[in-house]
């Protein structure tokens, strides 16, 4: 009702404008409705039900989140994800911001080295997995003809238990060239003068580096250790690509999106899916906020 | 009070950018695939095409970010010669707009080259493929050590992205500095 009323006070003008400007934005309000909105309701909906794709969904209430959390596997694809994430998130903001730093010195043919960087980011990620299946290829593949020729036997990566989460950690460093793009433009952001008077009381360049640079640069950081740690969540593609949608070897590169695909295209069970696709979610959201929370006094925005 | 300002909209880009992020496909696409499934799109190419074109938040907001910095003189100038809305948009901002739209080509083009989880789960015949599933695919059929095959088969997979990288850098460039990541 006081919508209504409000409606009515327009002058026929601002009615105008009000009514064309919602038919400009109709297309992906009806978009975003039908593609996000209403999908997302249906889907915890769905987990809440027993759903094999060809019946109709029946209400087993929160069985599915019972079960969930007495399935080995989807425990050990908690912990892989966990496990990726957790060196997969800093190491690569560690090497984003070092590539950074180092293309920041004034190097020759700057933007020949970003573009370097930056191509990996958007070749297709199968072509990228592919590439490191090759190359972690355990008798065949480069990285252990590199090891054996300082003398030593390399380990079986992706064909080995133990090794095959590393391997899928040092394959994403691969793609850090979104990030060092990022840090990049950042870092010229970050003022001369600053560095300079840093310089005349001084500072050597840890120091700059520790006071000056992290600080100003650290809005930047936040936001790139946020997202990748949002996409180490829903890692996917590679894992599918080099693994064969399997988790193999002994269900050590089974991450919750993996089993999430199969549980609802191999085994059908779409309840049991949706169930899992809504921890991922609530995983996503309360690691979000609980950056927010930590980085909050160690971001640094500007004189705010 | 510059920087005041640009805080603020990298703040705005940060909360649309995570918005979209952290409501993941994971969450919408068993709901999506049984509602296209229900409509026979099952392998073809509806699913992948069809919410592409009504459905980019971030998309949105980058072309709101460039309209919002066309001046409204120009609009008005259309308006006072007698443009309805729509002729202002057609005639005035669109065309304006060529760079921010090349921008939003460029990445959704790459976006859905690159695409696999997508193709993955809509497309099981193999004559509809994209690149991508196609070449994931060899893996499994050719045996494990025809890596020259794959390779191939890589390599010409990355031709177009790597061409269209190096005619656009310049768009590429701008894309970022308009999605005000920059900060």
């Amino acid at each position: 009702m006081p919508t209504h009323r409000r409606l009515h006070k327009l002058t026929k003008e601002e009615r105008r404008g009000l009514i064309t400007g919602l038919l400009f934005i109709s297309p992906w309000v009806i978009g975003f409705l039908a593609f996000r909105i209403v999908p997302f309701v249906m889907s915890l909906y769905y987990s809440f039900t027993f759903f094999p794709i060809l019946e109709s969904p029946k209400w087993i209430g929160l069985a599915n989140f019972r079960n969930l959390f007495t399935d080995g596997r989807f425990v050990s694809s908690l912990y892989n994800t966990a496990y990726y994430a957790f060196f997969a998130v800093p190491l690569g903001a560690f090497f984003g911001i070092l590539l950074a730093m180092l293309l920041n010195m004034k190097v020759k043919g700057m933007s020949i080295w970003r573009t370097i960087f930056y191509l990996p980011s958007i070749t297709p990620v199968v072509a990228t997995a592919l590439v490191w299946l090759w190359m972690f290829n355990p008798r065949g593949g480069i990285i252990n003809y590199v090891i054996s020729l300082v003398g030593l036997r390399g380990p079986g990566w992706l064909g080995d238990p133990v090794w095959a989460k590393p391997a899928l950690i040092l394959m994403s460093l691969w793609g850090v060239g979104t990030a060092v793009v990022i840090y990049l433009a950042a870092l010229q952001d970050v003022p001369r003068e600053l560095v300079e008077a840093s310089q005349l009381d001084g500072a050597h360049v840890l120091q700059q580096i520790r006071y000056i640079t992290l600080p100003m640069i650290s809005p930047v950081i936040l936001f790139n250790v946020i997202t990748g740690l949002i996409g180490a969540f829903q890692f996917f593609t590679e894992v599918h690509v080099m693994t064969g949608g399997s988790g193999s070897p002994a269900d050590s590169t089974l991450m919750m999106s993996i089993y999430l695909w199969q549980s609802a295209f191999q085994f059908f069970k779409m309840g049991y899916a949706s169930a899992q696709a809504w921890i991922m979610f609530v995983i996503i959201v309360v690691f979000t906020v609980i950056m927010f929370r930590v980085s909050g006094r160690a971001v640094y925005y500007g004189g705010r | 009070m510059a920087s005041h300002a640009s805080a603020g909209r990298a703040d705005t880009v940060f909360a649309i950018v995570l918005a979209t992020m952290i409501l993941p496909g994971f969450v919408t696409f068993i709901p999506l695939y049984i509602v296209f499934h229900r409509l026979g799109w099952i392998n073809t190419y509806a699913p992948l095409v069809v919410p592409v074109f009504l459905a980019n938040p971030f998309f949105v907001f980058l072309l709101r970010q460039f309209f919002m910095g066309l001046p409204t003189e120009l609009s008005d100038a259309a308006r006072v010669d007698g443009a309805s809305e729509l002729g202002t948009f057609w005639m005035v901002i669109l065309p304006l707009a060529k760079p921010a739209l090349a921008v939003v080509a460029l990445f959704q083009f790459i976006g859905s080259w690159n695409d696999y989880f997508g193709p993955l789960i809509y497309l099981s015949d193999k004559s509809l493929y994209t690149v991508s599933l196609g070449i994931a695919n060899m893996r499994g059929s050719y045996g494990f050590n025809n890596y020259a095959w794959i390779m191939a088969a890589t390599v010409m997979s990355i031709v177009p992205i790597i061409v269209l990288f190096f005619f656009a850098q310049r768009t590429f460039i701008e894309g970022i500095a308009l999605t005000g990541l920059k900060g």
